[in-house]
């Protein structure tokens, strides 16, 4: 059977868990600790942790509260927000921290991908790309939490992140962010292909249908969620749930199997580990 | 006391193995010191990384030594983890080195030509195993396990005896090798919630039960 990651991404704001809706109007839905407990008991694939509040006060990491919460994750976790230096991501890795995400800081500080790539592996690195449309229908790179634009164009962005070494990539539609209408298959498919590193989908995962959505029409390697995982309902009441191995085999795994994609590519060996 | 020591080579993130270890109620030390090393009941060698610099580092800290000594001599449960697996054999061609070469055979490149247009390097995610011969390590498991692994390179034994393991990435891969005292996981048990729980409790109670055979 194909399994495909499926990852929880719990935004945190100044140690607090919230949810926003295409990046904006944050609503609080609890304590991060709390929610990691669950997300353990539940068995979750891997975690994805941001903190949404570090880059755009330009604060570091607060480690302390990484430490904390790598502490009661006994499952990958990914942590991003306020990482400028191979120094945060050093100290990130030492607090339990198994990849470190980077988004604001591949513009800023370009090369920090490649120093922390060489120094820990390609897999410890991820680059988190936040694009949206712009008047033209063309999605652009944003960091700052969307707040400032790059004017880059996604492929070619993802192209030179996966070039400096990243192992993975978070592609993150901002205007489909907390909106559960599905995820964007148009850009995955036009992404997926071009990359050798596997492609998490993130934004606007409503159901379990739209994790096949993405992996078989979109090429996604995984899959990524946020409201999905922290409301229940239209009225987003708060309630932190996953699906069951049941469940996921069922709508998902199975149906991703029996499809057998037999394709090959030739592609360049260019990662480390 | 009873309790595990941690190899601190300079890779990978120990704190994991430690905070499960702890969870289990099972002591740890984490340590890059010869002499507490030399102390060892069992042992755990970690590590994320490059295998060149792993070896590189078990050398410039001169911890082959002890470490030989430990397995080859003393015979002390030792368990890889991840790269800690790889550098059980013998040779990688991650930065042409040689490893400690207590598992005869070498780490190689995934295929790329075996393998379709969705298994992307590294293989990262979680997969179920293929047990290959009875282990204590696999011990009690209800269902198939399943682990998350993380690897762009693995494991070919030359001697099939030693493969406890393996995994579909495009085609089969080594993920776990026994030989007596000696073994190793390519998968992250640490990081693999109560499947990797089970095997960390069967490694921490297996070398109790050797213990006990010994007295």
């Amino acid at each position: 059977m194909r399994r495909i990651r499926v990852i929880p991404v719990l935004l945190m704001n100044q140690g607090k868990l919230e949810k926003t809706v295409k990046f904006k109007s944050p609503k609080y839905v609890g304590d991060p600790i709390n929610a990691v407990r669950i997300f353990n008991e539940k068995e979750v694939d891997e975690l994805v942790v941001l903190d949404i509040g570090a880059s755009p006060l330009k604060k570091a990491p607060d480690f302390s509260k990484v430490r904390e919460i790598a502490g009661e994750c006994f499952m990958p976790l990914g942590y991003g927000g306020g990482i400028k230096s191979l120094d945060h991501a050093s100290k990130l890795f030492h607090a339990g921290v198994e990849k470190v995400i980077i988004n604001t800081a591949v513009v800023e500080n370009p090369g920090l991908v490649e120093e922390i790539a060489s120094r820990y592996g390609s897999q410890s690195v991820v680059v988190s790309i936040d694009y949206k449309k712009d008047l033209f229908g063309k999605e652009k790179v944003y960091v700052k939490g969307g707040r400032k634009k790059t004017g880059k164009n996604v492929l070619e962005y993802a192209l030179e992140a996966e070039k400096a070494g990243a192992g993975e990539i978070i592609l993150n539609s901002i205007e489909r962010d907390g909106t559960f209408e599905s995820y964007d298959i148009e850009m995955l498919k036009r992404l997926c292909p071009k990359l050798n590193i596997p492609v998490v989908a993130c934004g606007g995962a409503g159901k379990l249908s739209h994790f096949k959505e993405a992996v078989s029409n979109g090429g996604a390697s995984a899959v990524s969620a946020g409201s999905l995982f922290v409301f229940k309902g239209i009225h987003r009441a708060v309630l932190i749930n996953y699906p069951d191995q049941k469940m996921l085999a069922e709508k998902v795994f199975m149906p991703l199997s029996k499809e057998g994609v037999t394709i090959k590519l030739n592609r360049t060996w260019n990662q480390q580990t | 006391m009873e309790h595990i020591t941690i190899i601190d080579y300079g890779l990978g993130n120990l704190l994991s193995i430690q905070n499960m270890l702890k969870r289990l109620g099972v002591s740890s030390i984490i340590t890059s010191d010869p002499k507490e090393i030399a102390n060892a009941q069992k042992m755990i060698l970690p590590g994320v990384g490059h295998f060149a610099k792993g070896m590189e580092n078990i050398h410039s800290r001169g911890l082959k030594p002890v470490l030989d000594e430990l397995a080859l001599e003393q015979k002390i449960p030792v368990l890889g983890i991840c790269l800690g697996m790889q550098l059980l054999c013998e040779h990688s061609e991650e930065g042409d080195a040689d490893g400690l070469g207590w598992i005869k055979g070498n780490t190689v490149k995934f295929d790329m030509t075996k393998l379709a247009s969705h298994h992307k390097v590294p293989h990262m995610g979680w997969n179920e195993v293929i047990q290959k011969k009875p282990s204590n390590l696999f011990e009690g498991y209800a269902e198939v396990p399943r682990y998350y692994f993380v690897h762009s390179y693995h494991m070919v034994c030359d001697k099939e005896e030693d493969v406890l393991a393996t995994t579909m990435h495009g085609y089969e891969v080594v993920c776990a090798v026994e030989n007596g005292n000696i073994m190793g996981t390519q998968f992250h048990p640490e990081k693999s919630h109560r499947f990797g729980m089970k095997l960390l409790t069967n490694f921490s109670s297996k070398l109790q039960e050797k213990e006990v055979n010994s007295i």
